[in-house]
């Protein structure tokens, strides 16, 4: 019994020693003055390893999940009559929830697994060493520009998988199944709202930006440099950021449409 | 020119999430947004308000010109106070204006239909805050219901 | 149980006349929370301009010890000057600043496996300088024309042979012509070519550019050849140290035994454990 209370305590002082050398890992990457000239390379750099790259799972993820959306929410509307609010049910359901909430979680596989990847395999092979030696602050130099483009890639490639799963359910709805054009925008116009909706997502996925490239981040900064460490330290990232997303939804959700 | 590319490409990437949100602005949402620029407030007592809820909208003659803001009980007898946020555009409603609780088809959502009334030299407009009297709450089916009975019940 | 009084008496002051670099004073170092000690009491002078070598058996924490001068490690006892300056008590800025003075090569090379030799060498002079690219391309070349790789400065890393890899870290080591170089290891895996090219190049360094080096290694022979002062490192700390000369001279068994690499003696063959006799009848018995 007493071994197993003190099991609990090892477990809670390692999550509380790992958050806390996670937090100051970031503090320390993006607290200072940024030197634009040296930074900015790195950023596109990073961009577009991070964003572009990922672009394209995102749009055909999009797009599907748009079209199934379509077609679910056709074959239900139909049985009430209401197939006319099939654009409100496809535009909400994407911009409040799946919208962001998927790109993450495809982010955090796509991406995140890559960061953490990179990281762990520099520090394997003493490239992160190497660059503390050299007066290179790893953290600076390695860490905050990864940060910053997953931050702002995030948001932008939850944007693009809304517009393009709408375009989706477009597809299907009015081309496919002979819902009424103009009803279909007109009936989402109507139920979707700047503020309350997009602006909503949008804090969403910057929230879940944050989370899970700092997680990708600090899963291969801290990783065992061994190639057993490194993909456990993957795994991790996936696992961790993925479950992150899904319960940070919830609790966003309920404050914001709660 | 590797890294050319690479900004080119970044750049590229910028302009679609920028075009997406535009998208979504001008095309999915509702940008006209009635509430987001200057209102004003008006009030109104209801027997019943049915499935009226907040962010409700309130339209003249189908088109929205606001939405429900705050609904609370009011009064020694507890009667729902609704308020209605109005779009400054549309200030020169009389104070004769009518509102009842609508329903959007047989199984829409509920929302306010405001009427605006006849003007005359003695009728002034409803300013901020003012309070519209001539009210018809909700049609509640159990009622309706009720009422058909009693009435046959009468023959 | 060998203990530093075992230090020749003849070098019991070692290059007292000489500037020191770096002083490690008594440090007391241990990996994680004390679970594994590495070093006890440990004290080293690396004279100014000097190649020193430092020696032990493998698995000694030789590669700690530059970390520790380096300050990517913080030892629990003791301190550790560089030019005077206790590197451990410095603030962060200071510490990057300070190691700009000092470079490390290390024993996979770590070259930036995303970029060209070319401009791995440019890195620190890009990173730390605002000369102007003209004049960062003569300087690289200069340098990857000392190691003999100016030919190979379009290849990425993963082109390179070991030997290669290890040279163009190497020019990117001493890019910006530090005063203290550390080489880790820098003649294990190496075929006796490239392993003789490199003790050239420690060699060369040190003379024409008066460069601190500490070369840690265990290949006796090679570094006999061009240190001028020698450690010896052994159940966590110095066990001996010398010229070359006087350890070749030395009776003490332990830096006998290391030199002409005996296989058990006053440093164990056998990792510490209880005997063999008490461990399999232990087990027995506590079956």
């Amino acid at each position: 019994m007493l071994d197993r209370i003190a099991a609990l305590g090892r477990v809670t002082l390692d999550t509380v020693a790992g958050a806390g050398a996670a937090l100051l890992m970031l503090l320390k990457a993006l607290i200072g003055k940024p030197n634009v000239r040296k930074s900015w390379p790195l950023l596109m750099q990073q961009m577009y390893a991070v964003g572009v790259l990922s672009l394209i799972i995102i749009v055909v993820s999009g797009l599907f999940i748009g079209m199934v959306l379509g077609l679910q929410g056709y074959n239900i509307l139909v049985d009430f009559g209401a197939e006319q609010s099939l654009g409100p049910m496809v535009a909400l359901s994407l911009l409040r929830e799946l919208g962001p909430v998927v790109t993450a979680l495809l982010f955090a596989g796509r991406a995140g697994s890559s960061l953490t990847a990179e990281i762990g395999l520099m520090k394997a092979t003493e490239q992160l060493s190497s660059l503390e030696m050299m007066g290179v602050d790893p953290l600076r130099r390695v860490i905050a520009p990864r940060f910053w483009a997953g931050f702002y890639s995030m948001p932008l490639l939850a944007l693009v998988f809304s517009a393009v799963g709408i375009f989706g359910g477009y597809l299907v709805g009015v081309r496919w199944l002979g819902v009424d054009e103009g009803a279909f925008w007109s009936v989402m116009q109507a139920n979707v709202e700047w503020g309350q909706d997009i602006v909503n997502g949008i804090i969403k996925s910057l929230v879940f930006a944050f989370v899970v490239t700092w997680i990708a981040l600090h899963k291969g900064y801290s990783c065992t440099p061994t190639s057993v460490g490194i993909s456990r330290a993957t795994t991790s990232t996936v696992v961790t950021a993925s479950l992150a997303v899904l319960g940070l939804d919830f609790v966003l959700t309920a404050l914001m449409f709660g | 020119m590797e890294s050319r590319n690479t900004q080119l490409a970044v750049g590229l990437f910028v302009i679609i999430g920028i075009l997406a949100l535009l998208f979504l602005g001008l095309r999915a949402a509702n940008t006209s947004a009635v509430t987001s620029g200057e209102t004003y407030r008006l009030y109104a007592k209801f027997d019943n308000i049915g499935g009226l809820k907040e962010r409700s909208p309130v339209k003249v003659g189908g088109v929205v010109v606001g939405r429900v803001s705050r609904i609370t009980l009011s009064g020694e007898y507890y009667e729902p106070l609704v308020e209605m946020t109005i779009s400054a555009t549309y200030n020169k409603f009389p104070d004769t204006s009518s509102v009842s609780i609508l329903t959007s088809g047989l199984l829409g959502e509920q929302y306010i239909g405001l009427n605006p009334g006849f003007i005359d030299e003695t009728v002034e407009m409803l300013q901020d805050g003012d309070q519209i009297y001539d009210t018809k709450s909700a049609l509640v089916l159990e009622d309706l219901i009720g009422q058909f009975l009693f009435s046959q019940g009468n023959d | 149980m060998q203990t530093a009084s075992h230090v020749p008496s003849q070098s019991s002051s070692p290059c007292a006349d000489d500037e020191a670099l770096v002083v490690i004073d008594s440090i007391d170092f241990a990996h994680g929370f004390g679970a594994h000690q590495v070093y006890r009491g440990l004290s080293m002078r690396i004279p100014k301009g000097k190649i020193t070598a430092v020696m032990g058996p493998s698995g000694i924490g030789k590669t700690t010890l530059l970390r520790l001068i380096g300050a990517q490690l913080r030892p629990q006892q003791g301190k550790i000057t560089f030019a005077g300056v206790d590197i451990h008590a410095l603030g962060r800025t200071e510490l990057y600043d300070v190691r700009k003075r000092m470079s490390m090569l290390f024993q996979s090379g770590a070259l930036f496996t995303d970029m060209t030799v070319y401009d791995n060498v440019a890195f620190p002079l890009r990173e730390h300088t605002e000369l102007p690219e003209s004049m960062i391309d003569t300087i690289v070349k200069l340098k990857l024309e000392a190691v003999g790789l100016r030919g190979a400065r379009h290849l990425m890393p993963a082109e390179l042979s070991g030997g290669m890899a290890r040279r163009a870290a190497l020019a990117r080591a001493i890019a910006l012509d530090p005063e203290l170089v550390m080489y880790d290891e820098p003649f294990a895996g190496q075929d006796p070519i490239s392993m003789g090219v490199i003790v050239k190049l420690i060699k060369e360094l040190n003379q024409s550019l008066g460069v601190t080096s500490i070369v840690v290694t265990h290949d006796v022979a090679e570094v006999m050849t061009i240190a001028d002062y020698v450690y010896i490192i052994a159940n966590k700390t110095v066990v001996g140290h010398g010229t070359p000369a006087e350890l070749k001279r030395s009776s003490n068994p332990l830096i006998h035994q290391f030199l002409h690499g005996e296989a058990d003696g006053p440093v164990p063959f056998h990792y510490a454990a209880p005997s063999l006799a008490d461990d399999l009848l232990g087990a027995q018995h506590a079956r």
